[in-house]
């Protein structure tokens, strides 16, 4: 069974994007990533009001483990980011695909999302 | 191997704990000046809660302290990437002799020519090790030998009027202090994949090899415990490109004797001696990471080198400075009294016996691969160097997990090995047993790693609660780095 829910959208480097009702996408870790990171203790992400291009890095997930980037899954600015998630790491470990998203964007080109996987695309990139 | 906890004993208390007003360790004589009140403004706090203690709480205190100290002194360290080998006794014994433990940085050369001449034949014997024609011993630590030798390639590139060669090609496998060394240089870091085989992919690294390239900084053999067998070829490339060839000498001690770096075609090579050359580390330091230099880097040498002068037949030695030297890395010349081990190692051991050293060590780390692969993954399946990558995905299947392992080997007096590094190894546990191990140790590894792939199967959570025998349990690292909170509060 898929920890990665369907209505959501992934890119190879483990991010997912979720279309929000007024078309602003949501971005955050995957479920797969977390785990592979194990328990997240920082967190660095662009500034509200910043331009951040697809495939470029935005940020840093810092865990035991390692410290990761992150990158870009579309383009756009950046709305608002996820203070509780900066305040409390963990929401990434125990929510990645809700409570622990990370930032909140407006796209600026739509053609992009076409590029990302779905669910079951992603899952099976993760199993080979 | 029992798994119950140990109860907290008095070992367990701080010296807040058994502390008692009034208790004193000295007797102070009776001021025979009129006493003098401090004024306010003077008082940086108002309480300082100073623990109340005889001299024999203390003795005891701290020798209970020292005694729970876990090194190579005590157990089996198989540290991957760091060389936890034996640190043999007669370095110290060497090091702690009156003219060199004595002596002070800033005396005049003529009072110090036994020294200097130490640091000259140190140097001489590390251009033999590695082939290359100079070498100096500035650099205090392998990171530190990592950032001198970028530095003198930025300035290579800058002379030669080719400032825009600011590309660094690091592998994905590298430590993690390459770009961090590279990136302090002024570089920009691009990372090459490795192949299917854990080697450099020769068609990823032609692809980035542009007239943009600075250098490559590679680790052989690699942190996968393996040797590039296409290691000449990836200097070709970077050479043609332009570029120069950084050599991390970390994993040095599966080469030592065997093949000179300056034959492959590197072009400056750090040695960390507190590694290869059995100094003692661990804590933090100290360590020596001198570097050893190609023909084209000669000139950019960090200062000071040792130069002898045989004029007049009458042998002399002097600190000096290469002409276009990136400067000084440190007051003083380097960590001397680990040049001084160092020195007796490689003394004591001559050609022949660090050429048997990495034999051995290579020995050991094939031996523990043949008897463990089938109990732990092994992501690359083919001779390792002097450490072995697995992989603990076989035990995640049963919910434990390459930190669960780890924590699990404390039990049984082990030293858990280096965890989720390479990064490019999934749960990877890197073992490093060193030639200093004798056969009935490995054994005994073995045992305990073949009991541990049992309890996995059977008892998971005996390994996902460890440790059970130390006089803390399981800590949270996570809650550490979260809310640290560092200061004791009595």
């Amino acid at each position: 069974m898929s920890e990665h829910p369907s209505d959501l959208r992934y890119t190879k480097e483990h991010e997912w994007v979720r279309i929000g009702d007024d078309g602003t996408a949501t971005i955050g870790i995957t479920f797969f990533a977390q785990d592979q990171l194990g328990d997240v203790v920082y967190l660095v992400l662009p500034k509200v009001g910043s331009s951040i291009e697809k495939d470029s890095k935005m940020g840093e997930v810092e865990s035991v483990k390692s410290i990761s980037d992150l990158f870009v899954p579309v383009s756009g600015e950046v709305l608002e980011i996820n203070k509780d998630a900066i305040d409390h790491p963990e929401r990434i470990n125990e929510a990645p695909h809700d409570a622990g998203w990370l930032i909140k964007v407006k796209i600026s080109n739509e053609t992009e999302l076409e590029q990302l996987m779905s669910s079951n695309e992603y899952d099976q990139a993760i199993a080979s | 191997m029992t798994t119950e906890t140990r109860k907290p004993q008095e070992s367990h208390q701080t010296l807040w704990d058994i502390s008692v007003p009034g208790r004193s360790g000295v007797r102070l004589p009776e001021s025979d000046v009129p006493v003098q009140p401090m004024p306010d403004a003077a008082l940086l706090r108002e309480e300082l809660p100073l623990p109340e203690l005889s001299e024999l709480d203390v003795v005891r205190h701290f020798t209970r302290l020292s005694q729970k100290n876990f090194s190579i002194d005590t157990n089996f360290y198989p540290l991957g990437s760091c060389t936890m080998k034996y640190n043999p006794k007669i370095n110290d014994m060497v090091a702690s002799t009156p003219g060199f433990s004595g002596i002070h940085p800033l005396q005049p050369e003529e009072t110090v020519q036994g020294a200097l001449e130490l640091m000259s034949n140190l140097q001489d014997m590390l251009q033999e090790i590695t082939g290359m024609p100079a070498s100096t011993l500035a650099p205090l630590a392998g990171a530190h030998g990592e950032l001198s030798g970028v530095l003198m390639i930025r300035a290579f590139h800058e002379q030669n009027g080719n400032p825009e060669r600011k590309v660094m090609l690091i592998p994905d496998s590298a430590h993690g202090t390459n770009p961090a060394s590279a990136s302090m240089a002024g570089f920009d870091v691009v990372t090459v994949p490795s192949d299917d085989q854990g080697n450099m992919d020769l068609k990823a690294l032609e692809a980035v090899a542009n007239d943009k390239l600075g250098g490559l900084m590679i680790t052989l053999p690699s942190t996968l415990g393996l040797f590039d067998p296409g290691i000449v070829e990836v200097c070709e490339i970077v050479h043609e490109a332009g570029g120069l060839v950084y050599g991390d000498g970390a994993n040095m001690n599966a080469l030592l004797g065997r093949v000179k770096l300056n034959d492959l075609g590197f072009d400056v090579v750090h040695l960390n001696l507190h590694k290869t050359t059995s100094t003692p580390h661990g804590g933090g330091g100290p360590g020596a990471g001198p570097i050893c230099v190609g023909d084209k880097l000669t000139p950019f040498m960090p200062s000071p080198v040792v130069e002898r002068d045989s004029e007049g037949g009458v042998e002399s030695f002097k600190l000096v400075s290469p002409p276009n030297t990136i400067g000084t890395l440190s007051a003083g010349h380097g960590n001397f009294g680990v040049l001084v081990r160092s020195y007796a190692y490689l003394r004591a051991l001559g050609a022949g016996g660090i050429r048997q050293a990495s034999g051995d060590a290579v020995l050991n780390a094939n031996y523990l691969l043949k008897r463990l692969e089938h109990l732990y993954y092994l992501p690359y399946d083919r001779i390792c160097m002097h450490e072995v990558v697995f992989s603990g995905r076989w035990q995640k299947a049963q919910g434990v997990k390459a930190l669960d392992v780890s924590k699990r080997l404390i039990d049984y007096g082990v030293h858990p090995p280096t965890m989720y590094f390479p990064l490019i190894v999934e749960e990877a546990l890197m073992i490093e047993p060193t030639e200093t191990e004798s056969k009935e140790t490995l054994d005994a590894f073995v045992d305990v790693m073949i009991a541990i792939a049992q309890e996995s199967g059977q008892t998971p959570e005996v390994l996902t609660e460890a440790p059970h025998n130390t006089p803390v349990g399981r800590l949270d690292e996570a809650r550490a780095s979260r809310q640290p909170d560092v200061r004791y509060r009595a």
